[in-house]
């Protein structure tokens, strides 16, 4: 058994609407950042799974993130995995 | 013969006493649910009431969906029970998949308190059923999350059938196609973001709620 940090990123998925990007998108160039596009605001969920091996640590993390972590109706995510000492 | 109305209460559920009092305004009888019991009881129709349900943390609705009370909700919605999620209880009814699309933050992220008018877009659903066809109805709105999403062949499907029940005759939030509630395919399950029970009796400034609640009875 080994132990592996999750560092998963949740994002809208694209063509999502996301308020909060569109919002810091409109509040850069006030600051004088006129040159800034693309702007999207997401999640970082980070977590220590214990599993056999990284395979099966990954689909483990996949599975929490399609029932729990991401709503997949709206959001994407990825996931990066690190074995632990 | 009275119907009786179960009213499903989550830890940080806050609306589930004003949707009681309502129902028994109008004439039903309020039965209240708490999130773990594993039924629904003996009620003929169930609404989710609206709040801040498990605290809204990670996304609204999301941990609600896996208390026990919503295999029972699910049940009873597949056997053609009549449901209505208000508010709080529609992102529930969307994150538990008894309804399409998701709800998120309002566009221009403000947090929206006011009355607002509907416009009925179907009669011919559970919450409805005493409404006209484009009827305009003021009721309030109380939400920081009610911005309806959901993707294209989504969308098109809900107005194909018919299932966009409720628009915004000026959108408040930046809702996909000025939607304020929709139902699912067997028209028996109803997600709406105002709340009816707050507006209805002319004491709370407009009684254009009951006629929503009224429905249900």
């Amino acid at each position: 058994m080994s132990s592996y940090e999750a560092r998963i990123e949740v994002g809208h998925r694209p063509g999502i609407l996301d308020p909060q990007g569109g919002v810091i998108e409109r509040a850069l160039p006030a600051l004088g950042y006129g040159n800034v596009s693309h702007v999207r605001v997401g999640k970082s969920i980070r977590l220590v799974v214990d599993a056999a091996d990284e395979a099966s640590a990954r689909a483990e993390v996949e599975e929490m993130c399609r029932k729990l972590l991401a709503n997949p109706v709206i959001e994407d995510y990825t996931i990066e995995l690190m074995e632990t000492l | 013969m009275t119907t009786r109305v179960g009213v499903v209460t989550f830890p940080g559920t806050n609306c589930e006493q004003d949707v009681a009092w309502a129902v028994k305004v109008l004439g039903g009888e309020p039965q209240l649910l708490w999130h773990a019991d594993p039924t629904v009881g003996s009620a003929d129709a169930v609404v989710l009431a609206g709040g801040f349900a498990h605290g809204d943390y990670l996304r609204t609705g999301a941990i609600a969906r896996f208390s026990p009370v919503m295999d029972a909700v699910a049940d009873f919605a597949r056997a053609g029970g009549p449901v209505v999620g208000i508010c709080n209880g529609f992102q529930i009814l969307c994150e538990a998949g008894l309804l399409a699309g998701a709800l998120q933050k309002n566009a221009g992220l403000k947090f929206r308190c006011q009355t607002v008018d509907l416009r009925v877009e179907t009669t011919s659903t559970v919450l409805t059923r005493r409404a006209r066809p484009g009827q305009i109805l003021r009721i309030p709105i109380n939400h920081f999350e009610g911005n309806f999403v959901c993707d294209e062949p989504t969308l098109k499907g809900l107005r194909e059938n018919d299932q966009v029940v409720l628009r915004y005759v000026d959108n408040p939030n930046g809702s996909l196609d000025d939607i304020a509630g929709i139902c699912n395919d067997g028209r028996n399950v109803v997600g709406l973001m105002p709340h009816p029970e707050r507006a209805s009796e002319a004491i709370l400034g407009s009684a254009d709620g009951a006629v929503l609640l009224g429905s249900l009875l």
